[in-house]
């Protein structure tokens, strides 16, 4: 933070753009082996991204995946891992939707339907990720563990509670089913998009406000500055006067309450229920644009749209015989290395730092007195 | 010199002191928990629990999910966290899909195995070498893998005779083999429906009769583990890495050497599992591992990170899977039978003096006990819920007993330790 | 570069000391003895012909033997699984178990080092586990035996077996490279001393002709500065008061036992003691840190046991701690940043409840001016400073605020002089303004010459109590060891 110089602009950017071109050349090599011309391949999708379909749906994907990185995000900040989003928001959207379709929602006013369902999402998604927080600093569980086993059950309880008997209905016209459907009412109207038969999300200005309050939380308020020292370095954030506990338990809330908004972009602006094919596995690619986009607010919104672009333009390729998978695959090479790529700069930032404070006070540190 | 005069100031290191216990104490708890289930199926009426049948398909539904486990192992012991278990299994699964149908289950296994290794190597790639956090490069395993294979089976099985964009072609079985003779013989007393002596003889009947060649060689992989890991020069050498690799290094083992074995290793058994599970479903299929490998880390944990405790965790999850397919009596009857469990947990945690986990696990244990006596079914959807809930039981309430390897989850450089 | 133009030469079956600061050097040259380090140019050369040391393994083979002051051990092993770790005795594809606890018990015979193969390490203490590792490095038939600073765990009585087994290896025709900054116990074990400064070797001194004083003024590489206070300035006004304060470990034994003292305004209390006597235990219990068993912490009149660090640090304690890169600054963060570290809650870091960071940044400039923090700028990530610099930048941190006490452990471990001269100044400045400080240190010329008061910690009580003018560092020594006759003892 502070002064923005050319150098750092420079080695922000060198390892993304790295990743991305490694990522790219995997799957060029991986398409030629499997005697799929890349360039025609690389050429078809981009050609696709110039219909404003593609853009539409792209910036609704990058909305979802927007929020899941905020809430991994969060947990990220403080070496907390929140694998488990993807149950917290699977959870969430499923009794948010059953909450906002009960039939005695509909005398409220749309604005106080929505927020209550908002809320309901909000407070579910805190609740699942409560339990791996509270595991953790009252019996030491590892959030990693807790996170993958609430997912599981979260699969589990989301079956059981999506049956008829429960708190579902059939849906019309098909095998499927799913909560009730919301009504008019409970709905957040899309933006048209010129050009587009698909809406933009309405809450897309929903990721907008969470990506302003998570970037305003860490960078200008005590509890983002305890946050952030408690990730750097726990044992100083202890002295300090931190207590780890209690920033452990909110910022799992805080990261679950965010997790609980992942599903509701679709389920208020397009599908109106939660069914049985309600995307899955959200979670996880938070976690992937987290780490693309260095759990920075800007960073992640690049990545989400990356990963949002990706995934759609990828719908022509079944078209021209190439499976759509291969859009999977680099999305995989792109996190690896992503990570490695930081993790290089990260070490090569702090030896010119060190050259430079070596410099300007004539003398050179040595390694060990680096490591100390 | 004696050991008088060193009390000073230093006794913040010592530990309470842990012996170590001999089979015959693990053999006792065997039979009394078999004692257990048996009064619990006299009580139910829910023969099913113990039937050659049920066990049999327990056993069938726990090998893929022990070899997770063991893999987790591996990996762990040598102090690198595995959470890219399922994307290994998922290349397992395609290995064995492709290979298996054009030459047969054997070859497809083997080409499971590689692939599942060449997933660990990457992991191995990312951690050891780069020193990634190996949560992160686990999950990036997990999110690529399926993609891979999708984009690989709608390539090569979309055409090809009984395959489909999501799945192979038929894959042909292993021979199975029995015991002879025995079958029939605990198949009698079996049906004799005595106390314990017809519950054992299930167990033995279904653990003996008509077994997968691969369940074989699951069970040698695991014994093979054991002596490696724990009687062997190499196995010593890749626990210390886990350990404390600059203790290791100073002694001039070569650290990154051994943590690659280890997690290819992993990577290798992990890849064994995915296969497994595709030549004993006939076929590879898309989303075919079902989060195992996350249940397989899981049985590790609840194996304290040994392999007679990963097979007893996994033989577990893979009984709570097959009762799933057996009947809803049998399940209900789990219900009274982790009530019992979490009692006895909570004499054992009474005894520590570790009075408030006790009490937290009589209140669970009761309240199962209730759930089972004021019901006459549990909803089929909550039993899958079962390996995952046991495990965040037992992490939370029988923590203390865990033995962690201690260098777990944390970067290594050489030349960078004290 | 850290080291150039090293010349050791050490003479078979003797014990040779290798004696510097911290930071001389010393660990890099045996590193690079032990084949953890390459060096860029030069020689090793073991009974005349040069040899090549690229990894332990290589050192191992020649005969060199090394035990780290960080002990090397996995806790979850065995003591026999340790010590055969690399060098296992085999018997068909497995470990010999058998001929390696037979081995294991012979050399333990032989040098009196009691040890038990079958023990788990984890359930081991201090001085067992040194032997361990002392067996470790013979079990492998090393000649030559590296031991980087081993008595700096050691309480006096286990020093003094130590030096029994170093005289009995000695005896057997062992060679012993001994490291430390701990000059009489140099000059009383070693045969040849050489002297190491700013990674070089600067002299070659047989224990004969030296004197203490004359081997610490060839470490330092001048005069030492000597800490002295002038005038007392002790008040009548307590500021800390400490009350029957125990805290007990885990494991139910009281690691403080019932400790009590006064702090008043303008006094520096010293608390000298061998490390591991409960001084950790005691900062962490004053700073919150760590929860009490019993006993009253009085701030001003206030009582504080119940509160939070958090709630310590407001009510004005400033804390420098024992381990600046642990506990003292977030390395990665900027200058500005470190600043805030410990003062969240107050001005001029924060208005209500969020930051201020132009005021946060003002006050860093202040800091980095007035306690002379050698930096480019206060945008750089502390890890880019040097040690002396992120500790004054810490002491200027812990002292704004206007704190009313000041609890400094080990406040210039590991700085260099010029660094640990201006925080003594600092510390005497806020002294004359009535501040109060606790001063922990290992350094018994720094706690002689800054304090006003002296007490000395001993297995977590308070045995005895000196006036810092008319104690000399011998008596603070013995006292420590609980050898003394200087106070009361229990």
């Amino acid at each position: 933070m502070g002064r923005i110089s050319l150098r750092s602009v420079g080695l922000g950017l060198a390892a993304p753009v790295g990743a991305l071109v490694f990522a790219l050349l995997v799957c060029g090599v991986i398409l030629s082996i499997t005697g799929h011309p890349p360039f025609s391949v690389a050429e078809d999708m981009i050609g696709s991204l110039e219909r404003p379909r593609t853009i539409a749906n792209s910036l609704n994907s990058a909305t979802t995946y927007y929020l899941s990185a905020v809430a991994v995000a969060i947990g990220f900040k403080m070496r907390l891992f929140n694998i488990g989003v993807d149950g917290q928001y699977r959870l969430a959207a499923m009794l948010a939707a059953a909450l906002a379709g009960a039939s005695f929602m509909e005398s409220l006013p749309s604005v106080v339907r929505i927020l209550l369902t908002i809320l309901a999402a909000m407070l579910v998604g805190a609740v699942w990720s409560g339990i791996a927080g509270f595991l953790k600093v009252t019996r030491g569980v590892s959030e990693v563990i807790s996170t993958i086993m609430l997912n599981a059950i979260a699969t589990a309880l989301v079956a059981f509670l999506l049956n008829p008997d429960r708190l579902a209905v059939t849906v019309a016209g098909s095998n499927n089913i799913g909560t009730a459907p919301i009504t008019e009412g409970g709905q957040v109207p899309g933006i048209p998009y010129s050009g587009s038969s698909s809406d933009v999300y309405g809450l897309v200005a929903l990721a907008a406000v969470v990506g302003v309050a998570y970037w305003f939380m860490l960078n200008r308020t005590r509890f983002g500055f305890d946050l952030k020292a408690t990730g750097e370095s726990e044992s100083a954030a202890v002295a300090s006067g931190v207590n780890v506990k209690k920033m452990v338990l909110a910022s799992m809330l805080l990261s679950g309450a965010v997790a609980g908004l992942v599903g509701l972009p679709q389920l208020l602006g397009d599908s109106h229920s939660y069914a049985l094919d309600f995307p899955a596995g959200l979670g996880f690619t938070g976690i992937a644009i987290a780490l693309l986009g260095r759990n920075h607010p800007i960073g992640m919104a690049f990545a989400a749209f990356l990963w949002g672009a990706l995934d759609q333009t990828s719908n022509v390729l079944d078209l021209s015989g190439v499976p759509k998978e291969i859009v999977v695959i680099m999305q995989g090479v792109i996190v690896l290395s992503v990570v490695i790529a930081y993790e290089l700069v990260r070490r090569y930032k702090l030896r010119l730092e060190q050259r430079d404070v070596g410099r300007a006070l004539g003398t050179t540190k040595t390694p060990e007195e680096v490591q100390g | 010199m004696t050991a008088s005069g060193l009390a000073v100031g230093v006794q913040d290191t010592v530990a309470p002191s842990r012996r170590r216990r001999s089979p015959m104490i693990y053999f006792a708890l065997a039979v009394a928990a078999l004692v257990v289930v048996s009064l619990v199926r006299v009580l139910t009426g829910a023969g099913n629990l113990t039937s050659s049948g049920t066990v049999a398909a327990a056993l069938t539904a726990a090998v893929p999910i022990a070899l997770a486990g063991l893999a987790g192992l591996w990996s762990e012991r040598a102090g690198v966290i595995n959470i890219g278990l399922e994307g290994m299994m998922v290349l397992g699964t395609f290995g064995a899909g492709l290979f298996g149908y054009q030459y047969g289950p054997w070859v497809g296994i083997v080409a499971g195995v590689a692939l599942g290794a060449v997933g660990g190597l990457i992991h191995a790639v990312a951690t050891v070498t780069f020193g990634v956090d190996h949560i992160i490069s686990g999950v990036a395993i997990t999110l690529a893998a399926p993609g891979l294979t999708l984009f690989l089976a709608k390539l090569y099985f979309t055409d090809a005779p009984g395959g489909g964009q999501k799945q192979s072609p038929p894959i042909e079985d292993v021979p199975h083999v029995s015991i002879p003779g025995l079958s029939t013989l605990l198949g009698d007393i079996e049906q004799l429906q005595w106390f314990f002596v017809s519950d054992l003889a299930g167990l033995l009947r279904g653990l003996t009769t008509d077994v997968s060649l691969l369940t074989v060689v699951a069970l040698v992989l695991f014994v093979a583990t054991a002596y490696a890991l724990w009687r062997t020069a190499f196995g010593l050498r890749l626990r210390s890495c886990g350990e404390a690799p600059f203790a290791a290094e100073s002694l001039g083992v070569n650290v990154y050497k051994y943590k690659y074995a280890a997690i290819t290793m992993s990577g290798a058994l992990a890849g064994l599992g995915g296969a497994i599970l595709a030549v004993a479903s006939s076929q590879f299929r898309d989303g075919q591992t079902g989060g195992r490998g996350y249940i397989g880390l899981a049985s590790m944990i609840f194996g304290n990170w040994r392999p007679g405790g990963v097979a007893a965790g996994a033989g577990l999850f893979g009984y709570t899977d097959a009762m799933q397919l057996r009947g809803e009596g049998a399940v209900h009857a789990l219900l009274l039978l982790l009530g019992i469990a979490l009692l006895v947990l909570a004499v054992v945690q009474l005894r520590g003096k570790r009075y408030a986990v006790a009490s937290v696990a009589t209140v669970i244990g009761v309240l199962f006990i209730v759930w089972f006596a004021l019901s006459d079914q549990v909803p089929p959807e909550l039993v899958s819920a079962a390996p995952y809930v046991v495990t965040l039981l037992v992490l939370s309430l029988a923590a203390q007993r865990l033995r962690v390897p201690k260098w777990i989850g944390r970067t290594y450089r050489r030349g960078e330790g004290g | 570069m850290a080291n150039s133009d090293v010349n050791v030469a050490v003479r078979t079956g003797t014990v040779h000391a290798l004696v510097g600061e911290n930071g001389a050097g010393k660990s890099t040259l045996m590193k690079i003895l032990y084949g953890m380090q390459r060096p860029d140019e030069g020689t090793i050369s073991i009974d005349g012909s040069p040899t090549d040391l690229t990894t332990p393994a290589d050192a191992i083979a020649v005969g060199i033997g090394m035990v780290h002051q960080h002990f090397m051990l996995a806790d979850n092993l065995t003591v026999l699984e340790n010590v055969v770790l690399g060098d296992e005795p085999r018997s068909g594809g497995g470990i010999d178990f058998k001929a390696a606890r037979t081995k294991i018990k012979d050399i333990s015979a032989r040098y009196g080092l009691g040890v038990e193969p079958d023990r788990l390490v984890d359930e081991l203490g201090v001085g067992e586990r040194q032997r361990v590792e002392i067996l470790k490095v013979l079990f492998r038939g090393a000649r030559i035996l590296i031991l980087d600073e081993p008595t700096a765990v050691l309480v006096p009585q286990e020093v003094d077996e130590l030096f029994g087994n170093l005289r009995e290896l000695k005896s057997e025709g062992l060679t012993i490279l001994f490291i430390s900054h701990k000059l009489d116990e140099v000059l009383s074990v070693a045969d040849d001393i050489t002297v190491m400064r700013r990674g070089t070797t600067v002299a070659s001194v047989s224990p004969g002709e030296v004197t203490a004083r004359q081997l610490a003024e060839l470490m330092v590489g001048s005069a030492l500065p000597v800490p002295e206070l002038r005038e007392s300035t002790v008040t009548e006004t307590p500021v800390l008061e400490v009350e029957g304060l125990t805290v007990t470990s885990p494991d139910g034994r009281a690691v403080l036992d019932a400790m009590s003292f006064t702090i008043h305004a303008g006094e520096v209390l010293g608390i000298a003691g061998v490390e591991g006597n409960g001084q950790a235990e005691l900062v962490e219990a004053l700073m919150g840190i760590r929860p009490l068993q019993s006993g009253r912490i009085m701030l001003q009149d206030k009582d504080i046991t119940k509160l939070s660090t958090r709630k310590r640090r407001d009510a004005g304690v400033g804390y420098v701690p024992e381990d600046r890169h642990r506990q003292g600054v977030l390395l990665e963060a900027t200058l500005w940043e470190n600043r805030i570290l410990g003062h969240q809650t107050r001005a001029p870091s924060a208005r209500g409840l969020l930051l201020n960071r132009a005021g946060a940044r003002a006050d860093t400039e202040r800091i980095v001016e007035e306690y002379d923090v050698r930096t480019p700028s206060i945008d750089v990530a502390a890890a880019s400073l040097s040690g002396g610099n992120q500790q004054k930048l810490i002491v200027g941190r812990e002292m704004s605020g206007d704190p009313v006490l000041l609890i400094a452990s080990h406040p210039t471990r590991g700085v260099d002089v010029g660094a640990q001269a201006a925080i003594w100044e600092q510390i005497r400045k806020a002294r004359a303004e009535h501040l109060a400080v606790l001063l922990i240190s290992a350094d018994l010329d720094e706690l002689i010459g800054m304090s006003d008061s002296l007490a000395v910690i001993l297995r977590g009580k308070l045995v005895a109590s000196y006036d810092p003018t008319a104690v000399t560092p011998e008596e603070l020594g013995s006292a420590m060891t609980g050898a003394g006759d200087g106070g009361p003892h229990d």
